[in-house]
């Protein structure tokens, strides 16, 4: 007998057609979502995490998978994935163990993961997730559980540095064992469109929670998919597994391509084999990987270095004490606490820095209406255009409160108010300072534009007097001929005062 | 009994590759392997929960605090092949 080779997987294209959900079919997706967590150490050894270091520097016999070597769990691991879970709504689970899930590949040293299986840490959760159209489609949590990731892999020769062409493959070890928590979804999801509204909602949360960087592109944030298609109203069709899609974009596109090619598969009554599907960007097709079958008998059993983990609740209920406010909850606030409208709360729910700048601007400027208008318009489209994260706008929460100041005072109008925003985003300097280079700025002082009224209601006898018999639009006149000497700087309001007093009211 | 089938999924899981003589044997040497483990099956558990460890240790964690691992040459130092610090694996199939 002699060691053989893996099963070939089968590689085939399939063509993409259009959007998925073609007429009479429907599209069943759930969602398993890998968090690498933002622990100083890996999951069972003392190796610090890191990502860009020189291969293989971080490393130790525990992540090696040396002989003889005992894994430790890392109590900062076990507390973040509570948050989590705790966070999704999870039932903590009294006692929860590790087990050894066994499979071969050249990134998992010992030919087993560790991970869990039929105890995992939390079960039972849920997470709501705001459509597109601000409807709610409630998504349940299976399960969330802890578990060490595998190595890195580099296809080294062939033409394209993919795994098909390759000669022969580079094994670093330093990701291997940082810890991972596996979030996997109810089949709740109908749409790529719902499938990316889920993961952008959870790495929110998640990135919240401070338990994580959530960096799709950096691997911090992945996402498999489980996906089937079925005529409305028929049991569950058999389902694919979309590998590691790593950014959004590539998620919703991978999901339309499966999608289209399984109903395509089946219109031409062909049938669906449970496989793995690996999406590829450059061409915008899938192809199968490796058989699913034979790559899911994992073998599962309890892992017996790593003795179980039980829970206290006083534990459990100081990690929930800690949790921030979670973006459900803030969004109720918000509407309560500030009278915002749903969308809007809800937009300043998710995303953290935004809403906080929001609640700044409001305690500063003391205008929630104006605050919440600033914020999500012109701040939000600044931010947009520049592709700038909250921290990184030079328009700090001071300098926009300074800005709504001089305009409730009335020494900017609110169209000269955007035009200073402007410059304020494009150059960094404080609003002061660019009325003062701009010579902007309503005159709002009564002495000067009392001055100016009292010398063009002397110069315009005729209007005067027609204004005082009653014609009240000859009132537009003399605005019109303050402002021309003002050259549209002076205050509207302040200007109709001072010409009322000076022509005398109708029939005074 | 195991079955013919089962020894060979059982040897492709364990990435082995047997001749047909050598199936012809290994599938009754298994069958009696697994009828002897099976008299544990005749024991009555009822009311017992499953054992995960013999051990009775629980919550054995670990301080989140770095610990000095190894260098890249004394982690690749064992590999048969190694470029660029990465240890060199046969092409995946």
């Amino acid at each position: 007998m002699s060691a053989g080779p893996a099963d070939p997987g089968r590689a085939r294209g399939a063509g993409v057609g259009g959007g998925a959900g073609r007429d009479g079919w429907e599209a069943v997706i759930g969602l398993e979502i890998h968090v690498q967590l933002s622990t100083r150490t890996k999951m069972f050894c003392g190796c610090e995490v890191t990502f860009g270091e020189p291969p293989n520097t971080h490393v130790c016999p525990v992540c090696l998978g040396h002989p003889g070597v005992l894994p430790v769990t890392n109590e900062k691991a076990v507390e973040y994935a509570t948050r989590i879970a705790l966070a999704l709504d999870c039932r903590i689970a009294k006692r929860t163990i590790f087990h050894r899930k066994n499979y071969f590949y050249p990134d998992l040293p010992k030919a087993y993961q560790i991970s869990q299986y039929d105890l995992p840490l939390g079960v039972g959760g849920h997470l709501d997730v705001e459509r597109d159209d601000g409807s709610i489609l409630r998504v349940g949590i299976t399960r969330v559980h802890l578990e060490e990731d595998a190595g890195k892999l580099v296809h080294a020769g062939g033409a394209s540095g993919r795994i098909d062409g390759a000669d022969y493959s580079l094994v670093d070890f330093n990701r291997g064992g940082t810890p991972l928590v596996e979030i996997v979804s109810e089949p709740d999801i109908s749409t790529p469109d719902e499938a990316r509204a889920c993961v952008m909602q959870l790495r929110n949360l998640v990135e919240q929670l401070g338990v994580s960087d959530v960096n799709m592109e950096e691997g911090s944030l992945r996402c498999d998919a489980n996906v089937s298609v079925r005529r409305p109203g028929d049991p569950f069709g058999t389902k694919t597994e979309l590998k590691n899609m790593n950014s959004f974009r590539f998620l919703q596109r991978g999901l339309e391509a499966e999608i289209e090619r399984q109903i395509a598969a089946l219109e031409s009554g062909e049938r669906i084999v449970q496989e793995t599907v690996h999406f590829d960007p450059a061409t915008g097709t899938v192809s199968t990987l490796r058989s699913k079958e034979e790559a899911h008998d994992y073998r599962y059993f309890p892992e017996p270095d790593l003795p179980p983990i039980e829970l206290a609740d006083a534990f459990v209920e100081r990690v929930r004490a800690s949790l921030p406010e979670l973006p459900a909850a803030r969004k109720e606030r918000l509407m309560a606490q500030y009278g915002l409208s749903s969308k809007e709360a809800g937009l300043l729910a998710a995303n953290k820095p935004l809403g906080d700048y929001f609640e700044g601007l409001a305690a500063a400027a003391g205008d929630v209406r104006t605050s919440a208008n600033w914020v999500l318009g012109d701040f939000s489209a600044h931010l947009n255009a520049a592709g700038l994260e909250v921290a990184q706008s030079p328009v700090t929460v001071d300098r926009l409160a300074e800005l709504l100041g001089l305009v409730s005072r009335g020494t900017l109008s609110g169209k000269m108010a955007k035009e200073v925003f402007e410059a304020m985003a494009g150059t960094g300097k404080p609003a002061g300072e660019i009325v003062a280079e701009k010579g902007l700025g309503q005159i709002s002082d009564a002495g000067e534009l009392e001055a100016i009224v009292v010398r063009l209601v002397a110069a315009n006898p005729g209007p005067a007097e027609e204004f005082r018999r009653g014609r009240e639009r000859v009132l537009g006149f003399f605005v019109g001929q303050v402002m021309k000497e003002t050259r549209g700087q002076a205050n509207p309001q302040l200007v109709n005062e001072l010409l009322r007093r000076h022509l005398g009211g109708p029939g005074g | 009994m195991i079955s013919r089938q089962e020894v060979e999924h059982v040897a492709r899981l364990a990435r082995l590759r047997f001749e047909e003589d050598e199936l012809t044997r290994l599938q009754p040497e298994l069958g009696r392997i697994i009828d002897y483990v099976r008299q544990l099956a005749e024991l009555d558990l009822s009311g017992l929960e499953p054992t995960s460890h013999a051990v009775p240790l629980k919550n054995v964690l670990r301080a989140d605090e770095p610990v000095p691992g190894l260098s890249q040459e004394e982690a690749t130092g064992n590999g048969p092949d190694v470029e660029r610090g990465q240890f060199v694996v046969p092409r995946i199939a």
